[in-house]
């Protein structure tokens, strides 16, 4: 898989809910630039995931099977900040 | 310049429950159909919506369309559209088996038939016993409803423009629409799609207010398109607000954390729906409980550092009750705002939710608008369906479970009234040019280069002004002010640049023209709010606390051109049963 560009994913973290629009989008606007070549091949692979699954992974609900996901889900909630 | 060109008998703009169910019925038929996404089609805010799908399947207790029909008409203050509303509730059976036949995984009872769970504002017998209406597909029925529509569509092999951003309509100076402009957001290049029908489906506007539940998408852009066409919508004051979203952000707190003993407090501490409302407090109507909050904010007893929210209390019910009743909640405040509301209040704020108001339509799906013979003559070629359209179901508010109902009857009927005009207009109109060129100008503007204001600055200028003058704390003064400010902004619009030029996923420039959109439709919401000197549904006035049929049973109608307001009157004939005419709404 390649890597897209930051313009071309970011436009994938547009999605059918806010919460996974708040979270996606705060993500790569903030930590793009500091992510390593695994994490970015790992969340490119993530938004491919459903959006009602997505939402269970990212809300902490559902523990994703594949375990490469896991690392960069806790990197997406760490992001957000109040 | 030349420009690829395209031909299809249907353009359908938008990717949700409503396109992606016209444009099955119209595959099926075997006509020639291209659905526009400015996002891929499963993340539509379709996906959003939990609750279900209302239909009187009696299959828990006694149930009757027209008893679901009584309670639409109740539920929209007598605004709605009685044709319309009769129309859907005897549609909504059959439809819901169709969408079941077609791949819905409904969640289902012992016996083998579809579950249906209670929901407020049902009722049996005309106001009596709680109704168990709505059918749900677990806590996902709008995502499954997407889904499978879209695995269908791809079977009938429906053509689908992923990742295309819709610019404008063409219209010829007859008034036919003859498609439209697009704009590939990888590639940068603009085509035109002439079509012999076109289909806005595009969705509400929750955007326009900071605020707010909706997803980032939800720009109003179908509505914006039909406001520059020259046709006006419809009702736009009527906008249903939630009055729990945290602050700042607006994903939705429900109801269940007041429900389960929740309550409010200001900076002071104090429980202040104790003094709006006496007995119910905190479960008082989602109307009384939201301008509440707006009135602590304003009169200066907000909590934060800007004292802009109020506090939502769980903390007092202990981590036991908030654990088993009030999961989601707690998954909610954690990831959002790092606190446990074990632990700590939540900060919340009411949060605009749905459009109840958009582009005119009757109910086969036609634009309908005053054109010189009517208040209500079709504007040839274009349709509208799901809540970018007003047909009008909703009225002055929405009732839970109607919204699914309303996209996939509608997209339906619009789908079969398609077909008919199709099989009466066999050949594409000449295309007018001067309407292309209109379009390509509105992308060209953006290539102007140098300095000049941020769209996202002016954008959360525009959201903030729209939460503040004609949120849910609204009076003459306040909205005339918000008038005279998002004019005076729209102003700026023109000094607004862009910094990237480039070609590839240009996404400031498809952010730009949504910004564009949003003031269009925030000027024609905060415009309609003031011209309605009355309260009904989710629109209230605290100058004009009163619903008065007198004067004001009808709709809005806004226009682009000089801002000017219209109105017709509101369908009180349904086509079989008697009238419902207006009564004081008590739940």
């Amino acid at each position: 898989m390649n890597t897209l560009s930051k313009s071309r994913l970011a436009w994938r973290c547009r999605r059918g809910m806010l919460e996974l629009d708040y979270l996606l989008q705060n993500f790569i606007n903030t930590q793009y630039e500091i992510l390593g070549p695994a994490d970015l091949k790992a969340f490119q692979h993530l938004l491919e995931t459903p959006d009602a699954l997505l939402l269970e992974y990212l809300m902490g609900r559902t523990i994703p099977v594949d375990p490469v996901f896991c690392d960069v889900i806790q990197k997406i909630r760490a992001a957000v900040t109040y | 310049m030349s420009i690829p060109r395209k031909r299809f008998d249907t353009l359908v703009i938008g990717a949700g429950g409503g396109g992606l169910r016209a444009a099955l019925q119209l595959s099926q038929a075997e006509a020639n159909v291209a659905v526009v996404s400015k996002v891929f089609p499963t993340r539509s805010h379709t996906v959003a919506a939990q609750g279900g799908i209302n239909a009187a399947l009696a299959n828990v207790l006694p149930d009757n369309w027209h008893w679901h029909m009584y309670d639409t008409v109740k539920g929209s203050d007598y605004l709605g559209d009685q044709d319309a509303i009769e129309y859907m509730c005897r549609a909504a059976s059959h439809i819901v088996i169709e969408l079941e036949h077609a791949g819905v995984p409904f969640s289902r009872l012992n016996n083998g038939k579809i579950y249906q769970r209670a929901f407020g504002g049902q009722s049996q017998d005309f106001g009596g016993e709680q109704a168990a209406r709505t059918c749900a597909a677990a806590d996902r029925t709008g995502h499954a409803i997407l889904h499978t529509l879209y695995q269908q569509n791809i079977r009938a092999k429906t053509h689908f423009f992923d990742e295309f951003f819709a610019i404008d309509l063409i219209k010829d100076e007859e008034g036919y629409i003859l498609g439209a402009v697009i704009l590939s957001i990888e590639t940068g290049e603009p085509y035109i799609i002439e079509a012999k029908t076109t289909l806005l489906a595009t969705g509400g506007a929750g955007q326009i207010f900071r605020t707010n539940t909706n997803a980032r998408i939800n720009t109003g852009d179908g509505m914006a398109m039909a406001l520059r066409a020259d046709i006006p919508i419809q009702d736009m004051e009527f906008f249903q607000f939630h009055p729990t979203g945290i602050a700042g952000k607006g994903m939705l707190i429900t109801e269940g954390a007041r429900g389960e003993g929740g309550f409010l407090v200001n900076k002071n501490g104090e429980r202040f729906m104790e003094r709006y409302a006496t007995h119910a407090k905190d479960l008082a109507s989602r109307d009384v409980v939201s301008r509440s909050i707006a009135i602590e904010v304003r009169e200066g007893r907000g909590c934060g550092p800007k004292g802009d929210h109020v506090l939502l209390k769980v903390d007092h019910l202990g981590a036991d009750v908030v654990a088993k009743r009030l999961p989601g909640i707690r998954d909610t405040v954690l990831t959002f705002l790092h606190m446990d509301p074990v632990e700590k209040p939540i900060p919340v704020f009411p949060t605009a939710h749905y459009t109840m108001g958009g582009i005119p339509t009757n109910r086969y799906g036609q634009v309908v608008a005053p054109l010189g013979q009517g208040a209500e003559e079709p504007i040839p070629g274009l349709y509208a369906v799901g809540e970018c359209a007003c047909v009008s179901v909703h009225g002055a508010n929405r009732l839970g479970g109607n919204s699914l109902l309303d996209i996939i009857v509608f997209g339906r009927a619009a789908g079969n009234d398609i077909i008919d005009f199709l099989k009466e207009n066999r050949f594409h109109r000449p295309l007018d040019e001067g309407s292309v060129d209109q379009a390509l100008s509105r992308l060209a503007r953006w290539d102007q280069r140098g300095e000049g204001e941020s769209v996202d600055a002016l954008r959360q200028e525009l959201q903030q002004t729209m939460e503040d003058y004609c949120g849910v704390f609204r009076e003459e003064k306040v909205l005339q002010e918000g008038v005279n400010k998002v004019k005076a902004m729209e102003a700026r619009l023109a000094a607004v640049r862009i910094q990237d030029h480039s070609s590839v996923f240009n996404t400031q420039r498809i952010e730009a023209m949504e910004l564009e959109n949003l003031f269009d439709v925030a000027l024609a919401t905060v415009t309609s709010a003031l011209a309605r000197q009355e309260s009904r549904g989710a629109h209230s006035r605290v100058d004009y606390p009163e619903r008065d049929d007198e004067h004001w049973l009808k709709h809005s109608l806004f226009y682009k051109k000089d801002h000017r307001l219209d109105f017709k009157p509101v369908r009180t004939k349904p086509l079989s049963v008697d009238s419902f005419p207006p009564k004081p709404r008590v739940y």
